[in-house]
């Protein structure tokens, strides 16, 4: 049987085998870490807390700032030491609490509730509301909103994102080999939340043995159904696994529940159960430390908040040949200009790629017209004309030619033959011209 | 930590941080290389002359290019293999007894006029090649349709002239043709090889097809151009190209499609030339229609036209529609049909 997927696409070097087979590992707490105040795509959150003040593990340290947004909390117990502006992985300033860690690990009250399943939809959205929880795949999207679809937008399908396209990347995998009765779990609660009965997870056929165990432990399941998906980059971008999986297109600039679906991610489904069963906030994550350039490469169990530094550090520091440190997977990463920048909610890995084989900004050649990104853009793009008019700055122009439909996937910039940076330079007109 | 690495030594860049190995050069180098099996057939039919006419094609397309970048302070981008293959493509288009000159002035036409004045490597509208070639033909029509015997090999002074395969079928109709090959099977056998006159690289369909699989099959070409272009070509040749013997006049569904594929430049032009990334279309739909347009003029005017052969008109007057093809079939953003659809 052939196995579901979209049209487009490219295939990278996956280079999992470097973090594949490395169990997920407790990193060790940092002496201080760096809790960002906006660490999803929405409002930033409001500090409650003040300079000086003792906060437990798990203790609510910034609160929603409206509807879009998620409470953050405290990943360690210990002092606040400051309150200020420092950079994050895309080297913007954002107001962040830094914490010092007292060693303690004393947590605010969490409680096991093994009978989670009979709490109420309503119950369960506090909770996951209370947790902070936001899409772990990598655009840290409040999770409570996308459970919250307004009521000419009915849903029928959740779907658990366990593509994990991104080369190098095995954060989700590990989860999924070590964790699979807990992320169906949390399916099984997120399904109950949006009441639907149809909840499937997609997995890239890459991953033989985490398509085994989750079948496994979905085997009671009636209503969940894991699907081995074709492996293709970008199968893991919302659009397209519900393409793969279910057949249906979101339309251009629409969003999933137009479709009537629902997508979570494997760490958010994860964590959603956490946060059903034990009222656990969402402080720590899966980070996957590797790349060519990093001496000891892991899956680790992260406490928000602290510096990729310290990360890097614990694997075995950065090889000389490093060149380049990438928050995120290499195909749609940033660049670190500084290592002392914190792991937040929605960082899936920290990348040291060689620096032989970085491709200079500079050297670039002019289109040669190949073709070549417009056969794999997954969203029916001509990246060609967009790179070309954004060169020229006939930006509007760009729009005639579907501009604000990029998702910035970076597959057209991967295969051109002549490395242009077409990501940029779509970026660029993005920035310049209105929607 | 002595042998880590220096924060401030890291890169940044915009992502993707991983980019694919295939490069404009290695692009241009590979079809170089596809076409060496033409190149030598060429060389063993046409002997010395050819080689020279070649080498001098491309010498003098690559110093063009490089003076024309050295004099306009701009990069000098000669080792992407792009001029080399201008030089090449043009020397393969010319017969074998040209003077000097003409290989040097075509390829300077080639560069400096049509790819360099437009902007360079991606700017141009039309082949560089074929406008060379076009320039010359129109300049020199004499010279450039003097066709030596194949047989000249190695007999640098001595060569005998006569006309090339497409020109006796326009004249003087299939029949002749197969009195000067023996029989039909012959003429077949030595069309493919390329024993034929012509021009140096066009003439081997054998080599050349060699090429174009290895082009396929790394898909530096895809099949879109040549089916659409060869295919539209051997229907139109089988329904309009057969002639009455006697009267000379047309005769429907009696053409010999082979012949037509075989005998002149359509093997090198469809696989070759029109399938040059810059000026053909880029959205695959938008090549198969571009292929049709190309397969249609080159044998109207092979069989209604004053010139024998049609290839090169055909490609360079479907190069100027190439932009107005790809707006056309600019691809459907995802989703977007579903919308309408569903409106509906
Ligand atoms: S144009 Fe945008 S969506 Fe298409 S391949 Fe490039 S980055 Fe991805
Ligand atoms: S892949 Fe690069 S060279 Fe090829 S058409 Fe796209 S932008 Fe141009």
């Amino acid at each position: 049987m052939a196995l579901a997927t979209f049209k487009g696409g490219v295939h990278p070097p996956d280079k999992k085998e470097l973090a594949k087979n490395e169990p997920i590992k407790e990193a060790k707490s940092p002496q201080r870490v760096l809790i960002p105040l906006s660490q999803h795509l929405g409002a930033p959150c409001k500090s409650i807390v003040s300079i000086g003040q003792e906060v437990k593990k798990g203790e609510m340290i910034g609160e929603a700032g409206g509807f879009v947004s998620a409470p953050v909390h405290s990943s360690v117990s210990g002092k606040v030491i400051a309150i200020g502006d420092f950079p994050n992985a895309m080297g913007k300033m954002v107001t962040s609490i830094v914490i010092e860690n007292d060693g303690k690990e004393e947590w605010t009250n969490i409680k096991d509730n093994p009978d989670y399943i009979k709490l109420s939809p309503e119950e369960l959205k506090e909770k996951i509301k209370a947790a902070g929880i936001v899409g772990m795949g990598g655009a840290a999207f409040p999770t409570l909103v996308k459970l919250s679809p307004p009521k000419e937008k009915p849903i029928d399908t959740v779907i658990i994102n366990g593509a994990e396209c991104e080369p190098y990347l095995t954060a989700d995998y590990r989860l999924m080999i070590e964790k699979p009765k807990e992320i169906i779990e949390g399916l099984k609660i997120l399904m109950k939340v949006l009441n639907v009965n149809k909840g499937f997870v997609g997995i890239e056929d890459n991953k033989p043995d985490a398509v085994q165990k989750m079948k496994e432990a979905a085997k009671n399941e009636p209503n969940i159904e894991v699907l081995a998906l074709e492996v293709k980059y970008p199968q893991g971008a919302e659009k397209m696994l519900i393409r793969a999986v279910t057949g249906r297109e979101v339309p251009p600039r629409g969003l999933p529940m137009d479709v009537s679906v629902v997508v979570q991610n494997v760490g958010t489904a994860l964590a959603v159960y956490e946060a059903a069963r034990y009222g656990k906030p969402l402080i720590e994550r899966v980070v996957t430390v590797t790349g060519e350039g990093i001496n000891r490469p892991a899956n680790l169990m992260v406490k928000v908040g602290t510096l990729v530094s310290d990360l890097i550090e614990q694997c075995g520091g950065l090889k000389n040949t490093a060149g380049k440190v990438i928050s995120g997977g290499p195909m749609m990463g940033f660049a670190l200009s500084s290592l002392d920048t914190p792991v937040t909610k929605g960082t899936s890995g920290i990348l040291a790629l060689p620096e032989e084989g970085i491709a200079h900004a500079e050297d670039f050649g002019p289109c040669i017209r190949c073709g070549r990104c417009i056969d794999i853009c997954a969203m029916g793009l001509m990246p060609s004309m967009l790179s070309i008019l954004s060169e020229r700055g006939f930006y509007e122009d760009a729009k005639e030619y579907n501009l604000f439909d990029c998702f910035e996937c970076g597959s057209c910039a991967f295969v051109c033959p002549s490395k242009r940076p077409i990501v940029q330079l779509i970026r660029l007109a993005k920035s310049l011209v209105k929607p | 930590m002595a042998d880590t690495k220096k924060e401030h030594e890291l890169i940044v860049t915009v992502s993707p941080h991983i980019k694919d190995e295939e490069t404009t050069s290695r692009i241009m180098w590979s079809v170089n290389l596809s076409l060496l099996p033409a190149v030598l057939m060429g060389a063993y039919f046409f002997g010395p002359k050819a080689v020279f006419t070649m080498a001098l094609s491309i010498i003098s397309a690559v110093l063009s290019e490089y003076i024309y970048q050295k004099a306009l302070n701009k990069k000098v981008a000669i080792n992407d293999g792009s001029a080399f293959l201008t030089g090449l493509l043009l020397g393969m288009n010319l017969p074998a007894s040209v003077p000097f000159y003409i290989p040097i002035i075509g390829s300077a036409v080639a560069i400096v006029i049509t790819k360099q004045l437009f902007g360079g490597l991606g700017f141009n509208v039309f082949n560089p090649a074929l406008i060379g070639r076009a320039f010359l033909l129109i300049s020199f029509p004499k010279l450039m349709t003097i066709w030596t015997q194949p047989d000249a090999a190695f007999v640098y002074l001595d060569a005998k002239t006569t006309a090339t395969p497409l020109g006796i079928l326009k004249e003087e109709g299939i029949s002749k043709l197969i009195e000067i090959f023996g029989d039909k099977m012959n003429l077949y056998v030595e069309l493919l090889k390329g024993h034929r006159a012509g021009s140096i690289g066009e003439t081997s369909a054998i080599a050349l097809l060699i090429g174009a699989a290895f082009l396929l099959y790394k898909r530096y070409i895809t099949w879109h151009i040549p089916v659409s272009f060869l295919g539209t070509a051997t229907l139109i040749a089988y329904i309009f190209g057969g002639k009455s013997a006697e009267t000379g006049k047309m005769i429907l569904f009696a053409g010999d499609p082979v012949l037509h594929l075989i005998s002149g430049g359509l093997i090198l032009g469809a696989f070759f030339m029109a399938t040059d990334y810059v000026t053909c279309p880029s959205v695959k739909k938008g090549q198969i229609l571009f292929g049709i347009g190309c397969g249609f003029l080159t044998m109207l005017i092979r069989i209604k036209g004053g010139f024998p052969e049609g290839v090169m008109f055909a490609i360079l007057i479907m190069n100027c529609f190439a932009p107005l093809i790809d707006r056309g079939f600019k691809s459907r953003v995802f989703g977007a049909v579903k919308i309408k659809e569903s409106k509906k």
